[in-house]
């Protein structure tokens, strides 16, 4: 008889176990990006608090939390460990995109279910060798054996893939398909080979483990979600996933501007009397630091407000606007990192001591390439041509 | 010294107080005594140094900082608190 493991449930209130996988996540951030590992302990509290589950609908055993209490969380997370809070922003955005794409489903419903009652970690693999990067286009297919489908795919990067309980993989619908005609297939791990093709070891997000494998998976037919990749990309996993990812940048920024108000104060009290030059600087760090906050805000409760309503969350005019919430962020994470490292100066420079923001300095070089904002700017261009007002 | 004699100590270097601090009561006003915001900055930053703490954004209000005695108890309590 196969066991099922059910998560104990933490009964504590929502705020409380976040801040316990926070402090967590902050505890273990400097070895993680040192050996640029997995953080496995920050991950493993997120199961043990039910964070894993937190986005899924209350019939499906989640907590049913919107996009800005999410956004809220990934921030938290994303200022004490970036790659913690960048695998819950992922993470996420598969649950979602499984979640409202059940297509009325009922093995689907029961395996989004396990992810709250088993708090599974879900992982995506979107991108494919051969294809030119771009994750609308692919080049494997589903193909039918029996009453199961064989899943070959040679993917550049699956982020923490093998740290993962389910796979997010697109593929052509069938083998005559058009690169465009994409499915969504959920694979679970027990019926997934994944042969790593390369390894991870980069100047920033050093935890997010992607590396890239070599995907040769069979699973049960039900698997492939109905509903064309088309409509769950651009009505849940993109929105999602930039919503949730200027999240954690925003968090990586806050962070940096404590770090910088604290420098700036202590180097008040060695000069009472004078204001030193990096209060001026800092001014500039705060306005930004808050035009991030109204961005990301006003962004997550736009979507949250339209999460009913999938003929505007497929327009043109949101994906416009969700895409520039990615550059647009992306650049400013950078900028505010930049700034800390001007008005922190040598300590901020510094791998260790209390003013250091050398890790988030790196991490924050990510964003702007993690799906790089060239693409995404030429994929605005062509939607920009069609956009009506 | 207590936390109180430092204070004013403080406040006779920083706080441009019209007469000296030991001659005023821990409830009397500083501001009417002759502390300007912009001094209230300097006795905040001094403070900070002189008992190697930081004051937490909820107590940099014009309260903490109005009296000798409010200001020696916000210490007291961060000094507490970091025990």
């Amino acid at each position: 008889m196969p066991t099922t493991i059910i998560a104990t449930p933490d009964a504590r209130p929502l705020d409380e176990r976040v801040a316990h996988v926070v402090a967590v996540a902050a505890r273990y951030a400097g070895e993680v990006d040192a050996a640029a590992r997995f953080p496995a302990e920050a991950v493993d509290a997120m199961r043990s608090t039910g964070l894993l589950g937190a986005s899924l609908p209350v019939a499906l055993g989640g907590e049913g939390l919107t996009l800005v209490q999410l956004g809220s969380i990934a921030s938290r997370l994303g200022g004490a460990c970036s790659s913690t809070g960048m695998v819950f922003a992922m993470h996420h955005s598969q649950v979602l995109s499984l979640s409202r794409h059940l297509g009325g489903s009922a093995s689907l419903a029961i395996l989004a279910g396990r992810i709250a009652s088993e708090q599974l970690l879900i992982a995506s693999a979107t991108t494919e060798l051969g294809i030119g990067g771009d994750v609308r286009s692919s080049s494997c297919f589903v193909d039918l054996e029996g009453d199961k489908v064989r899943l070959i795919k040679n993917a550049p990067v699956i982020s923490y893939g093998s740290e993962a309980d389910l796979v997010l993989v697109t593929a052509r619908r069938n083998a005559d398909s058009a690169p465009s005609d994409q499915v969504l297939v959920v694979c679970d791990s027990a019926n997934l080979r994944l042969e790593a093709t390369g390894g991870w070891d980069t100047l920033g997000l050093r935890g997010t483990a992607s590396m890239g494998y070599r995907l040769n998976a069979l699973v049960p037919a039900d698997r492939v979600i109905p509903e064309p990749y088309d409509a769950i990309s651009s009505e849940t996993m993109l929105p999602v996933c930039h919503v949730l990812w200027a999240s954690v940048w925003l968090g990586m920024a806050r962070t940096v501007a404590d770090t910088s108000r604290h420098y700036v104060r202590s180097a008040a009290r060695r000069s009472i009397g004078s204001v030193p030059p990096g209060a001026t600087r800092l001014v500039d760090l705060i306005a930004e630091l808050e035009r991030f906050e109204s961005l990301v805000d006003g962004m997550a409760r736009r979507t949250d407000e339209l999460s009913e309503n999938r003929a505007a969350l497929g327009g043109v005019g949101f994906a416009v606007s969700i895409n520039n919430l990615k550059v647009t962020a992306s650049e400013l994470v950078a900028q505010i990192a930049m700034a800390a490292l001007s008005i922190t100066g040598i300590s901020g420079y510094r791998n260790d001591g209390q003013y250091s923001v050398a890790r988030i300095f790196r991490d924050a070089q990510g964003a702007a390439l993690m799906v790089h904002n060239d693409r995404i700017i030429a994929n605005t261009a062509r939607l920009i041509l069609v956009q009506k007002g | 010294m207590s936390a109180t004699d430092t204070v004013r100590r403080v406040l006779d270097t920083h706080a441009k107080l019209k007469s000296p601090a030991d001659t005023l009561a821990v409830d009397a006003d500083l501001y009417a005594a002759g502390m300007t915001s912009h001094a209230s900055v300097n006795v905040m930053l001094a403070v900070e140094d002189a008992f190697d703490i930081e004051f937490p954004d909820e107590l940099l209000t014009k309260t903490t900082f109005c009296s000798i005695g409010s200001i020696s108890s916000a210490v007291e309590g961060l000094l507490e608190a970091a025990a």
